[in-house]
């Protein structure tokens, strides 16, 4: 054994997925019928909200449709706020089944990947090969933007007065 | 009632998210995303079939609902997509998080490209 002094191995928080990572020992489990239940209320409330602000907010023929835009980038930067609270956040762990509730299930359901393409493919449909590319660019700079800026800010907003 | 119809697939499609994201998992050992790398290009093709059916004057409005933003959207994901990413890039895997972030759009974007071609082809 000669891993004395050598750095410690990324702790098991440090998941790559949010939803479920199974290099975690403690999510290898089965999942519970109540964490299903709560994933799927959570999935309701999501597309619930997303199916709304489309009805709101419709994106007319050939237009750019910044709803879905910004349903993405919203949603990703909550699940960065959601995912440092979790992993980083508080003395106590949080409630088991916050995490399938509010990160796999609301903005799991609120985001979307399918209406994506599909807008990018309507609007090539659309002879609008142009605003599609541009949609399809900035759609994931707008997301990668926010995940990374909102984790940021709440890390810092978090451990800001543990360092002092 | 059309709010129902989407109620109705996000119920479904949510938790099948979660279990299609476990089930591709104890598959493999890589860091790489698949999970929900599958789950997109799944939502993206029956999306794309879907919405090329309906064109075809093949599905309802209500189908459209059902499976469209109700079981697609739901089961499709942009927020873990994107946490992913930036997960695979803090922790030093910088070529895995470009290629997550490239692979997944441009599958995505084929996928329902490819769906709704074959979808009025078949229901012309």
């Amino acid at each position: 054994m000669s891993r004395r002094g050598s750095r410690p191995a990324p702790g098991a928080a440090e998941a790559i997925d949010p939803d479920v990572d199974l290099h975690v020992p403690a999510q290898r489990a089965e999942p519970q019928g109540r964490v299903l239940a709560a994933v799927a209320v959570g999935g309701a409330l999501g597309a619930s909200a997303r199916y709304g602000i489309s009805l709101l907010w419709p994106a007319a023929p050939g237009a750019f449709p910044w709803a879905t835009l910004w349903i993405n980038a919203s949603g990703c930067a909550l699940i960065g706020v959601l995912m440092v609270l979790i992993s980083e956040g508080g003395r106590t762990a949080p409630h088991p089944l916050l995490r399938p509730f509010a990160g796999v299930g609301v903005l799991g359901g609120f985001t979307t990947f399918s209406t994506y393409a599909m807008d990018f493919s309507r609007l090539l449909d659309e002879g609008e090969a142009r605003s599609a590319l541009a949609y399809a660019g900035l759609t994931v700079v707008a997301a990668l933007g926010a995940v990374w800026a909102a984790a940021s800010v709440t890390r810092f907003a978090v451990r800001g007065p543990v360092a002092r | 009632m059309n709010w129902l119809l989407v109620v109705a697939g996000a119920v479904v499609g949510a938790p099948l998210r979660y279990l299609t994201d476990r089930a591709v998992q104890q598959r493999h050992d890589s860091v790489f995303p698949w999970g929900t790398f599958v789950v997109n290009a799944v939502g993206c093709l029956v999306l794309g079939v879907l919405t090329g059916a309906a064109m075809a004057g093949a599905a309802s409005s209500w189908v459209v609902l059902l499976l469209g933003p109700g079981l697609c959207g739901a089961l499709s994901t942009y927020s873990t997509f994107s946490y992913e990413t930036l997960r695979l890039a803090e922790r030093g895997w910088g070529f895995l998080a470009a290629a997550n972030a490239v692979v997944s759009v441009l599958v995505g974007l084929g996928a329902v490209h490819l769906g709704s071609q074959v979808a009025r082809q078949l229901f012309a």
